[in-house]
């Protein structure tokens, strides 16, 4: 057998059945750009997700003071409980399975000047340990609140990326002075751009956020708006929460089961939820994905299968003029492994390129920033490739093996 | 050329065997011109394919060019059809996504033919068949008489001795058929060996020895050329 006269059967063949094989290589391009997409977009999806899930903050719980419900210890109900600053270290002496605790004061409608440029923001005044429990994390060049901060009250400010673009523009803002109340508030750092899909006061990217004890002496507000704690381990927050329940229940004197004396936002309850979400999602668009896999696997059959006929007599020519076994069967396989190979190798080139494409797009919504980063698998695509492949050989080539396994007066035959 | 002693096939579909050809005993001399006439299923194509090496015999002993042929591999088979046999069928069998060049250049892509030589020579082939002109036409653009000449042009790829043509004018009207006819006396006058299924009387008689078959046998006694029938008809006697 040689080489050369697979070849150039091979080559000819490949060019005279143009319209066959492109039809398959279309097939196996299709379903793998399609699954690869699906699943690209879906997998970006979740992790945009879980991205924007963290933006709020990871593995946090936001503790608001509330309004007793119940009368305790000669203290009526409706009174209403107030967190303070001391709460922190209490919470933290007295309540070991919390990792960390910070508070938070807030004010709204500040007003806020960079030269000309005057406007109305949020002011946050909080701890060094706001920064990794609410993921305000600095862009290169500059830094966040920090403890020498508070114990000197510096006026210094820390800003979302959104209120700085809109007090500096595409400026350099690090270094720069703002006036808070016509107060000069030296900038130290601008937070990176985060996705956020919850929030308890606004986007973090709008706020600006100075050192807790600086804002006291300003505003002079007399109690925190809220604790944000991080517990050591994110099983059973539930439980968690009735042991605050008992030590701040010791504290102010309100009854532990008045659900009404605290509020919480269980933010790590939050995230397993949308995680749960995002899983279903995941197998929803894997059935999806199933079923376009059978629908090009039976469209890369059915254009093998109509063309048997066709191929049966073909195969019988070319034994009835000599043509060898061995020949056609490898130019079978050829052909198969060839068409695979190609469609497979578009399909994910094209995928890659669209998705790369996609994520360049320069579109300020925040709807595709969550759809912005599709992540493609390689192993996807070509198990896909691999499927459709395998589906090609099924329905092609047993069947040329068939005829190419009889004598070539039956192949002529064949109706 | 072809000897063939006490051929016999059946074919077996399902529960039925049929037996398709028996007793036959058939010689065939170099350069003769041979008709093979019968009525319908009498075996001429199954006897056809046996010589043309497209079929293999359920018993008896097959010679061509004097190498036992009846019990070769399928690959060794196809070695013998690529070489020595050119055949002609009634339906032309052409590929038909390929044009007149590609389906005369099959035959010399499988006898691995170097591509200069393999070029010339489908030209060569087609200019004697009368096509020089046609050698891009896919057989959808063409006449049946043209594709049975196309089909002929392929026969004699490899050039081989012997020229087997079952029913090659069946297709065709008379004109055209008489062209296809024409190309195999010429054939025959260039030293070939020509058999011929037809159910024309006017070519059986055109030919020198003419095979009746009935029932899968030969019954009008010409399995032998004319001088051996002379012989064994006097040795009988
Ligand atoms: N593959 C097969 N399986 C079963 N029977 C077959 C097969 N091929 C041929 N036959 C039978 O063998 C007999 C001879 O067939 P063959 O094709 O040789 O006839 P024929 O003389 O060429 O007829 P026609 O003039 O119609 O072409 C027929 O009865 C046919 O039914
Ligand atoms: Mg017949």
């Amino acid at each position: 057998m040689s080489p050369s006269i697979i070849y150039n059967i091979f080559m000819r063949d490949f060019r005279k059945q143009r319209k066959r094989m492109l039809l398959t290589l279309v097939a196996i391009l299709w379903g793998t750009m399609s699954i690869m997409m699906l699943l690209g977009f879906g997998e970006g999806l979740k992790v945009q997700f879980m991205k924007g899930t963290v933006g709020l903050g990871q593995g946090i719980v936001i503790m608001w003071g509330g309004q007793t419900s119940i009368a305790h210890e000669g203290f009526g109900k409706g009174r209403r409980i107030h967190l303070y600053e001391s709460d922190i270290e209490y919470l933290k002496k007295n309540l070991p399975e919390l990792k960390e605790v910070a508070g938070e004061y807030i004010r709204w409608s500040v007003e806020i000047r960079q030269d000309d440029n005057i406007l109305s923001e949020r002011i946050n005044g909080v701890f060094p340990a706001y920064r990794d429990m609410r993921n305000m994390i600095p862009e290169m060049g500059g830094r966040f609140i920090n403890q020498l901060d508070i114990d000197l009250k510096r006026r210094v400010a820390f800003l979302g990326d959104d209120v700085k673009k809109r007090l500096f523009g595409d400026k350099e803002a690090v270094g720069e002075t703002i006036y808070i109340q016509k107060m000069p508030f030296k900038v130290i750092g601008v937070m990176k751009h985060k996705v956020q899909m919850n929030s308890y006061q606004g986007q973090d990217e709008d706020v600006i956020v100075i050192p807790a004890t600086t804002f006291v002496s300003i505003f002079g507000d007399p109690y925190l708006d809220n604790i944000v704690y991080q517990p050591n381990s994110m099983d059973n927050t539930k439980a968690l929460e009735k042991r605050v329940f008992e030590v701040m229940g010791a504290r102010y004197k309100f009854n532990p089961d008045d659900d009404r004396a605290l509020s919480f936002w269980d933010v790590i309850e939050m995230t397993r939820m949308t995680n749960n979400i995002m899983i279903g999602i995941e197998i929803f668009l894997g059935i999806i994905g199933g079923l376009t896999l059978l629908i090009a696997s039976v469209g890369v059959a059915n254009i093998m299968y109509v063309s048997i006929k066709e191929r049966t007599r073909e195969i019988g020519i070319k034994m009835a003029v000599g043509g060898r076994r061995i020949y056609i069967v490898i130019q079978f396989l050829l052909e198969a492994l060839g068409i695979t190979f190609l469609g497979g190798f578009f399909g994910i080139a094209i995928t890659y390129i669209l998705t790369e494409a996609f994520k360049r797009v320069p579109i300020e919504s925040e709807a595709i920033e969550l759809l912005g980063k599709p992540t493609i698998s390689l192993e996807i695509g070509l198990v896909v490739v691999l499927i459709l492949g395998i589906m090609g050989l099924l329905s092609g080539l047993f069947p040329a093996l068939k005829a190419a396994s009889v004598n070539p007066v039956e192949a002529l035959r064949y109706e | 050329m072809i000897s063939m002693k006490n051929i016999r096939k059946v074919y077996n579909t399902g529960k039925v065997s049929f037996e398709a050809l028996r007793d036959i005993n058939l010689e065939v001399e170099d350069n003769e011109y041979i008709a093979i006439v019968g009525p319908s299923g009498s075996g001429k194509s199954t006897l056809m394919n046996l010589i043309g090496c497209l079929d293999t015999p359920s018993d008896g002993e097959y010679y061509l060019s004097g190498r036992k042929v009846d019990s070769l591999t399928a690959n060794e088979l196809a070695g013998v059809r690529n070489r020595e046999v050119g055949f002609v069928f009634q339906a032309f069998n052409l590929l038909p996504y390929a044009s007149a060049y590609e389906n005369v250049e099959l035959p010399l892509l499988f006898s691995g033919m170097r591509s200069k030589k393999r070029k010339k020579r489908v030209v060569d082939l087609l200019n004697r068949v009368g096509l020089g002109e046609k050698l891009q036409n896919k057989p959808t653009e063409m006449s049946g008489g043209e594709m049975q000449r196309v089909a002929i042009a392929r026969a004699l790829g490899n050039d081989p001795k012997l020229i087997l043509a079952d029913e090659p004018t069946g297709n065709l009207d008379t004109k055209s058929g008489a062209e296809i006819i024409k190309i195999f006396d010429e054939l025959w006058e260039t030293g070939h060996t020509v058999i011929v299924i037809t159910h024309d009387m006017n070519i059986a008689n055109h030919c020198q020895r003419t095979i009746k078959l009935k029932d899968g046998m030969i019954y009008n006694g010409n399995g032998f050329p004319v001088k051996k029938q002379t012989a064994s008809a006097a040795g009988l006697n």
